[in-house]
Order: C-alpha cells, then sequence, then structure tokens
C-alpha cells in the first residue's frame, strides 16, 4: 500500500438540504484527502458544515439532505481482503451506492468507523454496552457470539477501561464521561476499520479527561495504523492531534495544510482571523481578545460570492462579493481560496 | 426487583380500603335508597305499598342504619368473602356477576390483543414513512377510528353483517348457549361471535395507540444512538426494530394497567348497543335501582383490576427499562 494514495478522496462534494423555505447548502463543493496513517483534523465554527462532510462519507446525511454532486472516493478492501496485502483493493465512488444497501453497510462500521460527539445519546440506554458492542462484531465479523463477547472484552480492555468484564454488562448512563467515550472508541475499533471518523469526540467531555482521550486515540491510531478525520471547533485539539488540517466556513473549504504550516504560517484571512481569537499565555493581560467581525450568516441568506467577504478584513469590493474563488494551492503545502493569492473562481 | 413487587403488594389492601370507602359514600350519595326507588317501581306500575311495610323493609335489608354502620357490616361480609346479596335481584352477587365478569375480562384480553397487534405495526410504518402514502392512509384511518364514537361503529357493522352476511351478531352466544353450561362447545361459540365486538371496541383504541406509537418513535428516530446503529452498518429495519421501537413502546406500556377499567366503562355503550352479557349494564342497572350491595361490589373489583392493572404494568415496564429498575432497587 503506497502511503501516499489516499485512503479517502473527497471531490467538490455537495450536500443539500432541500427544505420548504429554501435549500441549505450545507456542505458546497468540498475537497480533500486522508493519506493512510494520517490524521486530518476538520476545522470550523458551528454550522460550517463539517458534520453533515463526515455524514455524507458515512452515507447516513438525513432527509432531506442529498448529495447532490461530487464524489467520494474510497480504498475499499472487501471481506476476502483485509490481510492487508492491498490485493483486492479497489477505489469505489461511495455516492452512487445505495446508503442503506449492502454493499455501503459492508463499509460503514467495518471500514469506516465512526466515533459520535456524545457517547452518552449515542449508547441506547436500554441495552448494556456488551450488548452493542458484540452485535458490531457479529455484524462485520463471522465469528460466534461467545468470540465477539471476547473480542469485545478486549477492546474494552485496550482502550483503558479498567474492569472490561464488568463494563461488558453495564448500561452506559452508570459509566463516567471519560469510560463512555473509551467504550464508544472500542466499539469503533471492533472491527479493524481503516478510517476512522471522530466527530468532536472530546466536547461533552471535561479538560483532563480530553487531555487522555487525545492521547489514546493518538496511540490506538500508531497501533493500527488507521487514518482518522477529526472534526472539531477547537484549534486546541487540533494543534495536539492533527497531521493535516482542513478550515471550512460556511460549507466550503478556505485553506488546506500541513498543521506546521496552518498555525505558524496562515494564509486565509478567515485562518489567520480564527487564530487571532484564541487566547494565548503570552498576550498582555487585561486586553479585549480579538474577535471576527460580524456573525455567521443565516443559512437562507448566504452571502454573494466569497461567504466569508462581509466578515473578511482584507475585503476587496467588486471582486469578493462578485465571484466565488475555489481552493489553489499557493505553494507545495497550502492550498487557500481567496482572490488575495489567485484568480481561481468557480460558477456560482 | 421483588422487594419491589412485594412492597407493593402490601400496598394493595391500604389502597382498596380507600377506595372501598368512596365507593360506598359516592353510591349513597344520591337522594332515596333502595326502598325508596323500589316504592318508586312500584307506584309506577299501579301498585302501593304502606309505610309499615316500607319500614320492615328498610329494617330488613338495614337500610335504617347509620352509613358507618352500613359500611362496616358490608365490609365484614366481604372480608368473609361474601359478596352478598343484590337487593334488586336477590340472588347472591356472586353468582350474578361471575360469568359477566369473565367474560368482561376476556374481551377486554382479546381487544387489548387486537389493539396492540394492530397498532403498533401501524404506528412503525407511519413513523419510518413519514409523510409517505402509507402514512396518509393510516392517518386518514386513525382520525375516523378516533372521531367515530363506538356505538356508531357498532351501529353500523351490525347493519353491514345483517344485510350483507345474513347474519346476527348480538351477544356474545348464540340462543342455545345463552344459559348452557361451558362446554369447548360454547367455547368455539364465542369465539363466533366475539370478534365484532372486539374490533368495535378496538377500533377506537387502536386508531389512538397509532398515533401515539407514531409520534413516540418519531421523536426516537431523531436520536443519537439510532444515527450510530446506523454508522455500524446494522440494516435499517434491524435497527429500527432493535433501538428506537424498543424506547418507543416503553412509555407504551405504562398506559396497560388504565385499560382494563377503561374498557369496563368505556364498552357500556357497545354492550347495551349490542346486548352483550358484560358487566357494564349490570353496572348501570344497579346504579339506577340503587341496589347498593351490587354496585359496590362491581365498583370494587373495578378497582382491584385497576390496581392489578397498574402493577403489572409497573413491573413490565421495570422489566423493560434498566433505568426504572435502578431508581427502584
Amino acid at each position: 500500500m503506497n502511503r501516499t494514495t489516499p485512503i479517502l478522496s473527497v471531490r467538490n462534494l455537495k450536500t443539500y438540504f432541500l427544505l420548504d423555505e429554501g435549500t441549505v447548502r450545507a456542505v458546497d463543493g468540498v475537497s480533500f484527502d486522508v493519506v493512510p496513517g494520517q490524521v486530518v483534523g476538520i476545522v470550523g465554527e458551528s454550522g460550517c458544515g463539517k458534520s453533515v462532510t463526515i455524514k455524507s462519507v458515512l452515507r447516513i446525511v438525513e432527509e432531506p439532505g442529498r448529495i447532490v454532486e461530487g464524489e467520494i472516493y474510497f480504498r475499499h478492501q472487501g471481506q476476502n481482503g483485509r490481510d492487508g496485502s492491498g490485493a483486492n483493493e479497489d477505489f469505489v465512488d461511495l455516492v452512487p451506492l445505495d446508503a442503506h444497501g449492502k454493499r455501503m453497510r459492508s463499509v460503514r462500521g467495518a471500514e469506516i468507523a465512526l466515533i459520535p460527539q456524545e457517547p452518552m445519546a449515542a449508547f441506547s440506554p436500554v441495552h448494556t454496552i456488551g450488548d452493542q458492542l458484540v452485535e458490531a462484531i457479529l455484524l462485520h465479523q463471522g465469528v460466534s457470539a461467545g468470540e465477539a463477547r471476547q473480542r469485545a472484552v478486549e477492546r474494552l480492555h485496550e482502550v483503558g477501561v479498567p474492569s472490561p468484564e464488568e463494563c461488558v454488562n453495564a448500561y452506559s448512563w452508570e459509566l463516567s464521561g471519560g469510560l463512555r467515550q473509551r467504550a464508544m472508541i472500542a466499539m469503533a475499533l471492533s472491527c479493524n476499520p481503516r478510517l476512522l471518523i471522530a466527530d468532536e469526540p472530546t466536547t461533552a467531555i471535561d479538560v483532563t479527561t480530553q487531555a487522555q482521550i487525545l492521547r489514546l486515540l493518538r496511540s490506538l491510531q500508531q497501533q493500527h495504523n488507521m487514518a482518522i478525520i477529526f472534526i472539531t471547533h477547537d484549534l486546541g485539539v487540533i494543534a495536539q492531534i492533527a497531521d493535516y488540517v482542513v478550515v471550512m466556513y460556511l460549507g466550503r473549504v478556505m485553506e488546506t495544510g500541513p498543521v506546521d504550516d496552518i498555525f505558524h504560517d496562515p494564509q486565509h484571512p478567515y485562518t489567520k482571523a480564527l487564530l487571532k481569537s484564541i487566547p494565548s499565555v503570552q498576550s498582555e493581560s487585561q486586553k479585549f481578545l480579538p474577535t471576527i467581525e460580524g456573525s455567521i450568516p443565516h443559512p437562507f441568506n448566504r452571502p454573494s460570492g466569497c461567504s466569508f467577504h462581509p466578515r473578511c478584513v482584507e475585503f476587496m469590493p467588486d471582486v469578493c462579493n462578485r465571484r466565488t474563488p475555489i481552493p489553489q494551492p499557493i505553494n507545495d503545502r497550502q492550498s487557500v481560496s481567496c482572490f488575495l493569492y489567485h484568480d481561481a473562481a468557480g460558477e456560482d | 426487583m421483588l422487594q419491589y413487587v412485594i412492597k407493593r403488594l402490601l400496598l394493595l389492601p391500604l389502597l382498596l380500603f380507600i377506595f372501598s370507602v368512596f365507593a360506598f359514600l359516592i353510591i349513597q350519595a344520591p337522594p332515596g335508597d333502595f326502598v325508596t326507588s323500589y316504592v318508586a317501581e312500584l307506584a309506577a306500575s299501579g301498585s302501593s305499598m304502606d309505610q309499615i311495610q316500607i319500614d320492615a323493609l328498610r329494617e330488613l335489608y338495614g337500610l335504617d342504619q347509620p352509613i358507618h354502620v352500613q359500611y362496616l357490616k358490608w365490609m365484614g361480609q366481604i372480608l368473609r368473602g361474601d359478596l352478598g346479596v343484590s337487593l334488586d335481584w336477590q340472588k347472591p352477587i356472586s353468582e350474578l356477576i361471575g360469568e359477566r365478569l369473565l367474560l368482561t375480562v376476556l374481551l377486554g384480553l382479546f381487544t387489548f390483543l387486537f389493539t396492540w397487534m394492530l397498532a403498533i405495526p401501524i404506528g412503525i410504518i407511519s413513523a419510518t414513512r413519514q409523510y409517505s402514502v402509507y402514512d396518509y392512509v393510516f392517518t386518514i384511518f386513525n382520525y375516523i377510528g378516533v372521531a367515530t364514537p363506538t356505538f356508531m361503529t357498532a351501529l353500523i357493522l351490525m347493519w353491514l353483517a345483517f344485510s350483507r352476511l345474513g347474519i346476527t351478531v348480538t351477544g356474545l352466544f348464540s340462543p342455545e348457549y345463552v344459559d348452557a353450561p361451558w362446554s369447548v362447545a360454547r367455547l368455539v361459540d364465542l369465539l363466533k361471535h366475539i370478534w365484532l365486538p372486539m374490533i368495535i371496541l378496538g377500533l377506537d383504541g387502536t386508531a389512538r395507540l397509532a398515533r401515539i406509537m407514531r409520534a413516540n418513535l418519531l421523536d426516537e428516530l431523531k436520536k443519537p444512538y439510532v444515527e450510530m446503529a446506523r454508522a455500524k452498518g446494522m440494516s435499517e429495519w434491524r435497527l429500527v426494530l432493535k433501538y428506537p421501537v424498543r424506547l418507543a413502546v416503553n412509555p407504551l406500556v405504562s398506559t396497560i394497567g388504565w385499560y382494563l377499567p377503561l374498557l369496563f366503562s368505556g364498552s357500556l355503550i357497545v354492550a347495551t348497543v349490542m346486548n352483550l352479557p358484560t358487566i357494564g349494564p349490570m353496572l348501570l342497572r344497579s346504579l339506577s335501582s340503587q341496589d347498593m350491595f351490587l354496585a359496590g361490589s362491581i365498583v370494587l373489583i373495578y378497582c382491584l383490576l385497576a390496581i392489578i392493572g397498574t402493577l403489572v404494568s409497573d413491573i413490565l415496564l421495570a422489566w423493560l427499562d434498566p433505568r426504572i429498575r435502578m431508581e427502584e432497587s
């Protein structure tokens, strides 16, 4: 397996919600790649389309949401290719597949797994942790119920649950927040996925536990050589875990690049503004924290041209509000969609 | 769990005692007593009674005594396992209501099963296929079901059965079995008759239950655990039945308790229209003739069924929902 050929390649993805009041373009032409063993952080404010992007990848966008355009290529192994040789790999576009069909379901949960935002709500309160873990194993691996239970216990042990035998029989509401998220991670890992999608997995837990969970994910990622897509609005978390960063705003990608470049040499005015609004220990005290002017526009009332232009400090009249910039590489690492750097525009 | 059940069972006699006091007081509340209405009935048919006879009758039934003495005498009897004698029918009450009670409970059980077996699947289909043709058809059916009075449904179906199929569908037995002792043939005859009142009584409940099930399930389908199950790669039907349906049914289980008493009173009009030998019409008659021992006994049994029903639904709920089990232990 070539390390630089992507395991997931999202191309010009557009996921719209067709409501009676109008169309919400939640994801509007997003492209990015994930290579094996890489942690890609998708960062953006709430409502920027990061969750819808990963739901589109998993093909679990709820009604009336629909993928209207674009491709999601995934390096699919299939059942007989699990030896890791890569012999049976094929590059499938997930978009034309039936979302509830067999093919998609053999990818979902087995090869691409999800760690949800709130483990409390994502576990059924009337089924035991073990029941839900065993179910995930039985769905994708041809093992007996006893064997599946054994594996569930092993997984719980692996993610650092202190007494996995007891945890198997516990209900989610009997566990602490950190343990619950560990159990969730165990469930996501249960079928050895090659791509793990973590949707703000640390938002619902306190900061110290958050750090433990991030360390755990990092070490698991290295052990299993998984790729991870990590979604968050927290730039601090991104700095800790990501190798590569995708910055999103209102359904579009503003800037992409390796984590060091994004933090030390941001190019897009939005990325710059985001980084400036992080409180720093080095900054003067008693000083106002810089914020981004204005607020996120209503989804039905998206600004024309570059959707960030009303809040942008570098706004160029008659340019940014007329045409929509598309991401273009500006050096060998970063890619930016902004007319400050290039003239490439997409259709409106 | 066991502790909880025992605790609830110990409460049962206390509850029954409280209910019996209220039942007795309410039955005694209207002016006059059984003798008054008996005299009125005699007067209506042209004969009369003199005051001495009236007083003798009052004394015979103990109606001249203060109300608490009457209550204690009645309770004493019941505690000895004797429901007493109906003033109106001049027969032991246990004999009068025995079979009627059995048939009422049987009809209730059939109606209950019919309602749940129809309403839950309808609710599931309506919720999972919200705003589809199925959903609209079921919604229309449900509104008709809720809006049509049951006696109306009874009359329409009876007329249809008579005019199209040529069968008379009143009562729960064919004439030759009405007073016959229990036998397999009588049971078969009962099953041949019970389906129509079952449908009539069940339609209204089915419509309501299906609406509630639909609403509950729609709420549950939006929960993150459903999305998580989907993300695991479960097939849609399996995950819907395993997770959200299970959680949507839980609140409905707590309504089982009220079901039987509700059917008791709700079926009164239908039972009258269809001439069903159930307990509703007898309670009505005993109340209008102020046959207080009969009315009291029926109301007491009513209460007992309500308490047992609630207990059963609470136990069922605790068994289904570990969170409730946790709270109780």
